[in-house]
């Protein structure tokens, strides 16, 4: 069962459609024995860095995700959810989940932000990434991007800069677009992570 | 690079998608999640469903479409039309709308706007302008075109945008359903005041306006209806040929 993680932020139905879609399993739950049952998680996220702290914390969801993470479950972060995942975030300017180091910072570019629209995703050879052909545009809504340091990133897209799209730190990946709303190419993303989620769960 | 996108829209009445000329004399076109679904199929970015009569009953029948298109399409899509308050805007979005349009109620009351962007973020919030030109100056209309407000565009499309509106969709009455093409001036000009992404809408008539919209006229987005609609122009077609003509967009 992957748990798609309900901290008031945002559209969790369009995941949970998603993965229904593709026969996936899947609750969205605040739960933390959920969270600590599931074989996998997704965070989601429409919404400011600040305010998704704040109420991770206040539903002592912060804790159990860091928890379940370290201990190998794998974990989707998408759009907010993959900067929640960050050391910290310049929105807000708030510490956040400190699962992958780096920081997030605010587009500063002549180009209009947020970046709204289909946008290419450049990617080194990922499970992710299995039978999406090379060059795929995914959906993006964003002010704010992912700083990570350079072994982390597995995508790149640009945007006025090249700015990392997409994550992996053995358990953890993290997405800036939205595979839900992505049409085929987002729906085989969110395959790939089951895959992955079935196949290299290591926690019980 | 971040491509341009093209953008259906369905006007929909008592559970029919319509279309008219100038915003009067409707003509059927269909039914919304068939065509939705075939739009979907044929690579469209995004989908704009607008309630275009926005009556009780009518308000039932759209969330019974929104559900079904967020259940089996997978691409963002808008649902405006009869959106008056902070409460219309979350049954439609927790329903499965990626973003809702707001017009008339937005003159009414501009501080939607904001409380809006505020509570679901501004990506959410869409504002449509209905822009006729009055003299040498562009009015805005509401109440579905039937209503003058005095209000010149690049006021209003200014205070939007500094209210959180996340994207406009601006639409030229002077050009809907007419085919003549959008309106380049218009859409440019908008496009150039504000750091928000610009949906041009109105006029669609033959594939070369599309190319014309988004090189001369800077749009970031163009919504149409008919021409899909009445099988005129393929999606596919479409973006072959702004492919060909060097304009990026989503293969």
């Amino acid at each position: 069962m992957i748990v798609i993680i309900d901290y008031g932020l945002g559209n969790l139905g369009s995941v949970k459609n998603a993965l229904d879609k593709i026969g996936t399993l899947s609750i969205v739950s605040k739960s933390i024995s959920e969270v600590e049952k599931a074989d996998g998680l997704i965070l989601p996220g429409v919404g400011a860095a600040k305010e998704g702290m704040r109420n991770l914390k206040s539903r002592q969801l912060d804790k159990v995700i860091m928890k379940e993470v370290a201990k190998g479950k794998p974990i989707l972060g998408i759009c907010l959810g993959m900067q929640l995942l960050m050391d910290r975030s310049e929105e807000g300017d708030v510490d956040c989940l400190k699962v992958i180091k780096g920081t997030v910072n605010k587009f500063n570019i002549s180009l209009k932000v947020p970046q709204i629209g289909w946008n290419t995703v450049q990617w080194r050879k990922n499970q992710l990434f299995e039978d999406i052909p090379q060059g795929s545009c995914f959906y993006f809504v964003h002010s704010y991007y992912c700083s990570p340091k350079k072994k982390v990133i597995v995508g790149e897209t640009n945007y006025g800069i090249t700015f990392c799209s997409m994550f992996q730190n053995k358990n953890i990946f993290g997405v800036q677009f939205h595979p839900e709303k992505s049409g085929i190419n987002g729906l085989q993303l969110l395959k790939n992570f089951t895959k992955i989620v079935y196949e290299n769960n290591t926690s019980d | 690079m971040l491509t341009k996108r093209i953008i259906p829209c369905l006007d929909v009445d008592k559970g029919r998608v319509v279309k008219g000329v100038n915003f009067v004399r409707l003509k059927d076109a269909g039914d919304p999640v068939e065509l939705a679904r075939f739009y979907y199929q044929q690579g469209a970015d995004e989908l704009v469903f607008l309630d275009i009569t926005a009556s009780c009953g009518n308000r039932k029948t759209m969330i019974e479409i929104v559900k079904k298109v967020a259940t089996e399409l997978f691409i963002p899509f808008t649902v405006g039309g009869g959106i008056r308050s902070v409460g219309d805007m979350r049954d439609i979005l927790l329903t499965g709308a990626d973003k809702v349009a707001i017009n008339t109620a937005a003159i009414n009351n501009p501080q939607l706007v904001e409380d809006g962007a505020k509570v679901f973020g501004s990506q959410c919030i869409v504002v449509a302008i209905d822009a006729k030109k009055i003299k040498n100056k562009w009015e805005v209309y509401i109440n579905g075109g039937r209503t003058s407000t005095g209000i010149d565009v690049f006021d209003w499309v200014e205070q939007v945008a500094k209210l959180g509106a996340g994207e406009i969709l601006l639409t030229s009455m002077d050009r809907d359903g007419t085919r003549e093409g959008f309106d380049i001036e218009l859409t440019k000009q908008v496009s150039e005041s504000v750091s928000i992404p610009i949906i041009a809408s109105g006029g669609a008539g033959n594939i070369s306006d599309f190319k014309e919209v988004f090189q001369n006229g800077k749009a970031d987005a163009a919504l149409a209806a008919s021409l899909f609609h009445f099988g005129e122009l393929t999606i596919n077609e479409l973006k072959k040929y702004l492919v060909d003509n060097n304009i990026e967009v989503r293969k």
